[in-house]
């Protein structure tokens, strides 16, 4: 029986790679490395600044251990949503990376690059011919909403990378891409089957996390077959269960049996599973429906501020009414903001999260709750950074000293550090939640190949 | 009546994505799966009423091969937004720990 091997090392480059894994991989024979390396999990703030999560030098440690592997094997090497957000500068750092490599080791690869950003110019025409569509929860796409984005990126799925590999691309750095269609893509231009090559993908996007291994740092290999595919760890001391990978679906995943993905849908709702060694799985039953293509559109925006404030809270009189202290210091300083700056309500936001009572819930407590202590923090949001400064140094006073009742004492709640106030910088949002209708999956995409 | 943290060997949470939270309730074995998975407590407008949202986003789905019950729900607030607490929703799990199941009938 044909079967397409693909080596994925890791749930998430720069995480870190076990050498030792690396050469029990490369023994199997895989056809080709594959891997994501990064996702929107921490927020929208590498999306808009163009800056990756992870530090350069961790990096570049696993693209070393990578890209000796592929000089050795001799296999291509594809790496998707590069620089954990995807975007033009997300791709281009983790280009310089693998360029830096390439001339301290003398190696010479082909290498492909595929750009997803969009400008904005391109989604408000999307906008206007009909093209973008909502996804719950949020509704329809202003153009407001894009014009407030710093980037965007669309989502690809595997065609750009096959592109890529007809081109001859030994390494290929991909922007924002489905994590699955970055491992599915070398099997899918084999010509196997589409439903074991999304799933099998879906399964290892997280590299070893899908095993006994539990975690993203270890790998796993898939081997792509006519029926299904089979999953084992590339470190004989883990292993895939039967449990472990049916189970895996449900990670990060809103529906566990049906996932869109560009041009169509995975279902798994009639999949089995079979433990075929100790350690291997085989997984059969994956369907996969066409559909017309669409493409997933993240967008950050960064266009409001914060300071922040943070005190510690002992006093007994605040410790047995929280509820009644956070409502009254709202009012407090609300007010204060109000008179000093002259702005109206709706022009800066100011919330008070009590840890130690609700500040991970911001819901009430159960009756009969009480706090050993309140650590409390004021975060004031307002159009530009001097504002929220301005506000927050305005409050001081009173985030300092307001008693729970009038006529009491004043008290001095514990601040950690002088000055009081910091400014925090932008707050990223991501305020796209939509699908863009393409006519080719490559009409978004941009397509370069480096010759190294 | 026995916590869903006494009938569960694990309990976590994750963000699905910007805009979604996702739970997953690990049963511990068949026998409780079939006792709890669909008692009130953990239907869609108990767990809008936990989280403060509305009941009709509140999707629900049992795996009995796995003897998991997986409940996704809109977030409150967009990821990273101006009132976050919790930006990988990590910790809202915790939240069901407590809460008392009756036993499914049917």
């Amino acid at each position: 029986m044909n079967t397409t091997k693909i080596y994925v090392p890791q749930g998430s480059l720069g995480v870190g790679i076990f050498p030792e894994e690396i050469d029990y991989a490369l023994a199997r024979e895989p056809d080709a490395i594959a891997l994501d390396a990064g996702s929107t999990d921490s927020g929208a703030a590498y999306l808009a600044k163009g800056v990756s999560k992870n530090d350069r030098a961790s990096v570049k440690k696993d693209l070393e251990l990578l890209m000796g592997a592929q000089q050795a094997a001799q296999i291509p090497i594809l790496i998707g949503t590069a620089g954990q957000a995807g975007g033009d500068q997300n791709v281009d750092w983790t280009r310089d990376i693998v360029l830096e490599i390439a001339r301290e080791k003398g190696y010479t690869p082909k290498v492909a690059l595929l750009y997803s950003e969009q400008s904005q110019r391109t989604v408000e025409q999307k906008l206007a011919d009909g093209k973008v569509t909502g996804l719950p929860p949020l509704g329809d796409l202003e153009k407001a909403q894009i014009d407030d984005c710093l980037h965007i990126v669309a989502l690809m799925g595997p065609e750009p990378y096959i592109a890529a590999l007809d081109a001859d691309a030994d390494i290929v750095i991909g922007g924002r891409s489905s994590d699955p269609a970055v491992i599915a893509a070398f099997a899918l231009r084999q010509g196997a089957p589409a439903g074991p090559c999304w799933h099998a993908g879906k399964i290892a996007e997280c590299g070893g996390q899908s095993t006994s291994a539990a975690t993203g740092q270890r790998g796993v290999l898939i081997e792509i077959h006519e029926d299904g595919f089979d999953v084992e760890p590339v470190d004989p001391q883990f292993k895939a269960t039967v449990e472990s990978i049916s189970g895996h679906l449900l990670y990060e995943n809103k529906n566990p049996w049906k996932l869109t993905e560009p041009g169509g849908e995975l279902d798994v709702t009639d999949c089995q599973y079979v433990q075929l060694t100790d350690s291997k799985v085989r997984v059969t039953g994956s369907a996969w429906t066409p559909k017309p293509y669409t493409m997933k559109l993240e967008g950050a925006s960064g266009n409001l501020f914060q300071t922040i404030m943070i005190v510690g809270i002992a006093d007994p009189d605040v410790l047995a009414e929280p509820q009644v202290f956070h409502d009254k210091m709202l009012v407090t300083l609300t007010e204060r903001a109000k008179s000093t700056t002259g702005l109206d309500e709706g022009e800066f936001h100011i919330s008070l999260r009590m840890y130690g009572w609700n500040g991970v819930s911001g819901m009430q407590p159960p009756p009969g709750s009480v706090p050993l202590e309140i650590g409390l923090m004021g975060v004031i949001t307002a159009k530009t950074q001097e504002l929220a400064s301005q506000i927050a140094k305005a409050c001081n006073p009173y985030f300092f000293h307001m008693p729970i009742r009038m006529g009491m004492e004043l008290p001095s709640y514990g601040w950690a550090f002088t000055p009081g106030d910091i400014d925090r910088g932008p707050v990223y949002q991501f305020v796209l939640n939509h699908v863009v209708s393409v006519d080719d999956p490559m009409e978004l995409v941009r397509f370069e190949l480096l010759d190294v | 009546m026995p916590k869903v943290s006494e009938v569960c060997r694990q309990v976590r949470s994750k963000v699905a994505g910007p805009f979604w939270v996702t739970i997953d309730l690990m049963f511990d074995g068949e026998d409780n799966y079939r006792r709890y998975a669909e008692s009130p407590a953990l239907g869609a407008d108990a767990i809008a009423a936990v989280y403060d949202v509305d009941p009709k986003k509140v999707t629900l789905f049992p795996i009995p091969t796995l003897h998991i019950l997986k409940i996704s729900y809109p977030r409150r607030t967009p990821q990273g937004g101006v009132e976050e607490r919790d930006l990988h929703s990590g910790q809202q799990y915790a939240y069901l720990l407590d809460v008392e199941l009756g036993e499914c009938h049917g």
